[in-house]
């Protein structure tokens, strides 16, 4: 019992001093609640309109969840592709950069053009976002392979796309991994940017509702649900990339692919 | 392993337009150990590299050839320094990795023969990260085996040893490579007097024979022909640096 409480004394205390601080600022500037609610103006607000953030976080959820998947994966292939073909690398690894230099909060408003104001654009604005921290991770991984394994699978005659499965792809997961948890923070960024850009549903769109008719509080709530889902989000992919990397250091056996 | 071919390299290497080493001419004898020593920086391993076909930084001129006449690649197994066992696999599975990687089905029973003899019957389940350093330098040698190839090339394959086990992985090499042509690119004067049948020093001139003790190789490390051979190749290296 001692030790849970120690364990939990942080993650408990953290919070609590938050909110404190936040009470505070409250009450020494004396602002209007539709400036800045006090937390538990934001708690109420929350609890009154549960129904509707719950069913626009729904949405958000979705957004998120099928973006990171869809990036992921095309990250992922990308990744590969790229270190199995150094030409195509040379020519394309500039062209990546090259559009990640473009800002996607100023693509959000022709990719809403595009794929109209339903989840579809959202969706893609979060697979743009994730595309290139989880490709670029992934091929840093892939791209340094240890010579001296490449040398050792050199002169035991190995096919190429087998060395591509059972050394480089293994031997890069820990990279993978840290693209991964990236990715589990940008993703719900680029789904809220769509949303905020021209949406009927989602948290972004509440977000912008509710801050245009003043009421902060439910602006607040909404932010909060966000920032919670996306807290739990980065948790879960943290947990299952400090899985994948104990894998390939040493612990069981790689996933069979 | 009657098949194993002599191997002979002659020719120049040159990084950088700058010589490294020219006029080299290098004959391993069939079935025998030639130990290589010299200084460092010297090409020691490039010269192994050559003779396995890997990437080399700079540019040789001359020819590699196998006695018998017919290709080395393909015929040549390799040993390093590091064990480059992956640490994601079990030792069994590292040992079949040669057939994996072509795309074959891995002699998993042939493995485990190989794996009982480099003593490591009670370790074919674990993983690398569960081995001393002597052990997966072992477990190298048995994946070097499963190979089967008439020439195997040896990187300085136990200098990272401390010096107990490093005797016991020679005695061991020595035993279950028989019959192969090996090349052992080695630091090591009391090695290269162990195990070679014969002995080359690698210099900017060229190559240079090393008499070797009379009695055939592997010798006793106390041997007093060993013990005097290492002594005066150590004092001629040391010569030849300052």
């Amino acid at each position: 019992m001692m030790n849970l409480l120690k364990r939990l004394q942080y993650p408990i205390l953290a919070p609590l001093i938050g909110l404190s601080l936040w009470q505070a600022v409250v009450w020494l500037t004396n602002a209007p609640h539709f400036i800045l609610p006090g937390p538990l103006r934001v708690a109420q607000a929350g609890y009154k309109n549960w129904e509707s953030i719950s069913g626009h976080a729904l949405v958000t959820a979705t957004e998120i969840g099928l973006g990171l998947v869809i990036g992921i994966l095309l990250g992922v292939a990308t990744a590969i592709n790229l270190a199995t073909s150094p030409r195509l690398a040379r020519l394309s690894l500039p062209l990546l950069v090259f559009t990640q230099a473009v800002p996607v909060f100023a693509l959000a408003p022709i990719l809403t053009l595009w794929f109209g104001y339903g989840m579809g654009s959202k969706i893609i604005m979060a697979v743009l976002i994730i595309y290139f921290p989880v490709t670029s991770a992934f091929y840093d991984g892939l791209s340094r392979t240890p010579s001296g394994l490449l040398d050792l699978a050199r002169t035991m005659g190995a096919r190429p796309s087998q060395v591509m499965w059972r050394i480089k792809i293994p031997h890069a997961l820990p990279s993978l991994a840290s693209g991964l948890k990236l990715a589990a923070v940008y993703a719900p960024i680029g789904a809220v940017i769509g949303e905020w850009v021209g949406s009927s549903n989602g948290l972004g769109y509440l977000m912008l509702l509710a801050n245009g008719r003043a009421k902060t509080d439910l602006m607040f709530a909404s932010v909060f649900v966000l920032a919670i889902m996306t807290v739990v989000l980065h948790r879960l992919i943290s947990m299952l990339a400090n899985r994948v990397s104990a894998m390939a250091a040493s612990g069981e056996a790689p996933p069979k692919i | 392993m009657t098949n194993a071919p002599a191997i002979t390299l002659s020719g120049s290497y040159r990084l950088d337009q700058i010589p490294l080493f020219s006029d080299v001419n290098l004959h391993l004898q069939a079935g025998e150990w030639t130990c290589l020593l010299g200084k460092s920086g010297m090409g020691k391993s490039t010269i192994l590299r050559l003779i396995l076909g890997l990437e080399v930084a700079g540019a040789f001129t001359g020819d590699i050839t196998a006695g018998d006449g017919a290709p080395i690649d393909g015929r040549a197994s390799y040993m390093a320094q590091t064990d480059l066992l992956l640490p994601w696999l079990t030792l069994r599975e590292n040992v079949v990795l040669g057939a994996r990687l072509r795309g074959d089905t891995a002699d998993l029973g042939r493995a485990d023969q190989l794996i009982d003899r480099v003593g490591l019957r009670d370790y074919r389940d674990a993983k690398p990260a569960a081995l001393s350093g002597g052990m997966r330098q072992r477990a190298a040698l048995a994946r070097c085996l499963m190979e089967d190839r008439p020439v195997v090339l040896l990187d300085e394959p136990f200098s990272a040893l401390d010096a107990g086990t490093r005797a016991d992985m020679q005695d061991l090499a020595a035993e279950v490579l028989a019959g192969r042509t090996v090349l052992l690119v080695t630091h090591d004067p009391a090695e290269a007097c162990r195990l070679g049948h014969r002995i080359i020093l690698l210099t900017a001139e060229g190559t240079q024979n090393w008499p070797v003790p009379d009695s055939a190789p592997i010798r006793r490390a106390d041997d007093p022909q060993v013990l005097q051979g290492q002594a005066a190749l150590l004092a001629h290296l040391r010569g030849a640096a300052a």
